[in-house]
């Protein structure tokens, strides 16, 4: 076997060694620079919810199950299905959805049933979402019941607001 | 106003298993050592060796058979330490081979023994008896805390292990340190297996007496001293690892022993003067016997003063040994320079006796030089590492210390047989984890990353959902 093949086999054996070093080292980074830690939601996604809730006595709830770490089988957007602005659909990641006759709100209805703020839609801490009339004039109905109390949603079931029915879907 | 939320959340939620990653370093770790394998063969007799095939699919075997029982068993557990124990035990086998392919070794051994048989494939079936038990471990012990069950347990045996090399007829006297015992064919060394027993015991015994000992102390020159019967097991501990040594001329195990205990006391309890008593009593100790037992005095010569005692020894005696060998492996860390001499091309078979077991690491230093040692130490580390990660993520203190302890015990070992072979220390009869020739090493070794992948899997396992509770349909918010 000639010097220059034993030679580079020597080097290349070290190279390969040390490249398991490099990539098990690799593999347990997190180790060395920490846990990645995610912030709850950006400033501004935060400030909205904020914003919209100010008259209200309860918070919103902090989101926190993050954009594309959700459950399998939960909705992934709000359609509205019936009224003035049917076709409408709001992506849900995990942000609070307000709504009624206020500019402010997420989904502005231009409904003259519907209060000015008239029911939200937010996130619990499960991920399950969970619809919550706002004291409005006129209820919010869940499939023909009148909400008293926040309940959750099931997929597909249309809530009733004034003239406009919206309905979660996959 | 706007409030800055400062609210964070650690990305923990939903863990993945890393099942993939440690398959393709399992892949990386099976070619690493067919690849040394070639080279040996090739600078040793010019040509590819004739088992590379075989050899790389046994060890392809084994690391396949066991990359899909930790699958299907320990799902979560982490993923690094099978690849990196499987590297280990490769490169090992193929150094083995290597040593065994030299004619000055078999020279030796025709001219000592009348016979002369090779090591690697005894290593090779001991290494496949090691993953057996890995799997068998991994297999039945489903949660490491039935282990704290069997505490006092494992002290007795613990010690009966320790002990069963004195008993007269099992245990055997070989060259100067009487730690093997014979079972028909085989010669065991207990206290290899007697090293993870005594971890469960000291996890089992720190957990439920840390308090005390941490607590219910005076203080006394800015030291924390104990009460005397908290004091009284490190005492006893002390005087089992010293009776070891001088009984059993086993300096490695005994400093193992101890030192295990103490990193174990100073984790429980947090306390800096325990490492100081330690430290003092493990160098009161050793001076002790150092100065008075011959087989660790010929020891304790070879390491001050290797070429110096080469030349004052006696002939024909103990210390002529011990010291020849030391130059010897100090040679050839010295030859190998930076890059090493390459696979097969050294003369570190001229260590002669145990060339392929105690001084296995001078091969390394040797063949693959300054870059090959710093490379080996680092996997060490990295196996050491994840086990102390372990120890962190671990949710129960019984998983923390007994993975603490099982880490420190394969540090310390590492520790003492690196430095032993390059003259930090006195040089004390271990065995490399791993790589050296030696099936109770390697067997017990595998069973102890075995038990750092059971609680890694456990710590890493994400908590299963609360089971629906009745009254949470009924429960309804009143509002007034």
């Amino acid at each position: 076997m000639s010097e220059l093949t034993l030679t580079v086999m020597r080097l290349g054996f070290l190279a390969v060694l040390w490249l398991f070093v490099i990539v098990a080292v690799q593999v347990i980074r997190s180790d060395l620079f920490g846990t990645r830690v995610t912030q709850r939601g950006s400033r501004r996604e935060a400030a909205r919810p904020q914003q919209a809730a100010r008259q209200q006595t309860a918070a919103p709830p902090q989101q926190r199950q993050q954009s594309g770490r959700q459950r399998r089988g939960a909705p992934t957007k709000l359609v509205v299905s019936e009224g003035t602005l049917t076709g409408t659909t709001v992506a849900l990641q995990g942000q609070t959805i307000t709504l009624g006759r206020a500019h402010d709100s997420t989904i502005v209805l231009d409904d003259d049933y519907a209060s000015s703020r008239h029911a939200r839609i937010y996130p619990d801490r499960d991920g399950q979402w969970i619809v919550e009339d706002l004291g409005s004039t006129n209820g919010t109905y869940l499939d023909r019941t009148r909400l008293t109390t926040p309940t959750p949603i099931p997929l597909g079931a249309p809530i009733r607001i004034g003239k406009t029915v919206i309905e979660l879907r996959k | 106003m706007s409030v800055v939320t400062n609210t964070t959340t650690i990305g923990a939620i939903d863990l993945p298993s890393r099942r993939n990653t440690e398959l393709a370093l399992l892949g990386f770790a099976v070619a690493i050592p067919v690849f040394a394998y070639l080279n040996v063969g090739l600078a040793l007799d010019g040509e590819v060796p004739a088992g590379m095939l075989g050899y790389g699919l046994g060890l392809g075997l084994l690391a396949g058979i066991a990359h899909l029982l930790v699958r299907r068993f320990a799902k979560y557990a982490d993923p690094i330490l099978l690849p990196l124990a499987t590297l280990l035990n490769g490169l090992g086998l193929v150094l083995i081979w290597r040593l065994d392919q030299s004619p000055r070794v078999i020279a030796k051994s025709m001219a000592q023994f009348g016979s002369y048989s090779p090591d690697a494939p005894k290593q090779l079936m001991y290494s496949a008896i090691g993953v057996a038990l890995f799997l068998l471990v991994l297999i039945f012990l489903k949660d490491h805390r039935v282990l704290q069950r069997y505490t006092y347990i494992s002290m007795v045996a613990a010690v009966i292990l320790l002990l069963l090399p004195l008993v007269p007829g099992l245990g055997s006297d070989v060259f100067g340190a009487q730690i093997w015992i014979k079972v028909g064919p085989f010669s065991i060394q207990p206290g290899e297996f007697a090293k993870i027993v005594i971890a469960v015991f000291f996890s089992g015994y720190l957990m439920v007496k840390r308090d005390a000992l941490a607590l219910a102390s005076r203080r006394f020159m800015g030291l924390y001293l104990p009460r005397g019967r908290d004091l009284g097991p490190i005492l006893t501990i002390w005087a089992v690892s010293l009776l070891i040594l001088v009984f059993e001329n086993d300096l490695g195990t005994s400093l193992l022993f101890f030192g295990m205990f103490v990193i174990m006391l100073y984790v429980a309890t947090e306390r800096t003067s325990w490492i100081i008593m330690g430290l003092l009593m493990a160098v009161g100790g050793a001076v002790v016997v150092g100065s008075t037992a011959s087989h660790v005095k010929s020891r304790v010569a070879a390491w001050l003063d290797p070429f110096g005692c080469l030349e004052t020894a006696p002939e024909g005696s103990n210390m002529i040994q011990a010291c020849d060998q030391m130059t010897q492996v100090l040679m050839s860390f010295g030859s190998g320079g930076t890059l090493g001499a390459g696979l097969g091309q050294g003369n570190s078979d001229l260590v002669g006796f145990a060339a392929n077991s105690d001084f296995i690491f001078a091969t390394v230093g040797e063949e693959l030089g300054l870059a090959g040692v710093m490379a080996f130490l680092l996997m060490y580390g990295l196996i050491v590492e994840r086990g102390i990660r372990t120890a962190l993520a671990a949710r129960d203190p019984f998983g923390k210390l007994l993975a603490t302890g099982l880490s420190g015990a394969f540090a310390l070992q590492v520790f003492v047989v690196a430095g032993g072979v390059m003259g930090l220390i006195p040089l004390t009869g271990m065995t490399m984890p791993f790589l050296a020739y030696g099936g109770s090493s390697v067997i017990a070794n595998w069973a102890l990353i075995a038990i750092l992948l059971r609680i890694s899997d456990t710590a890493r396992r994400p908590a299963p959902a609360p089971a629906p509770s009745p009254d949470a349909e009924m429960t309804q918010v009143v509002r007034p």
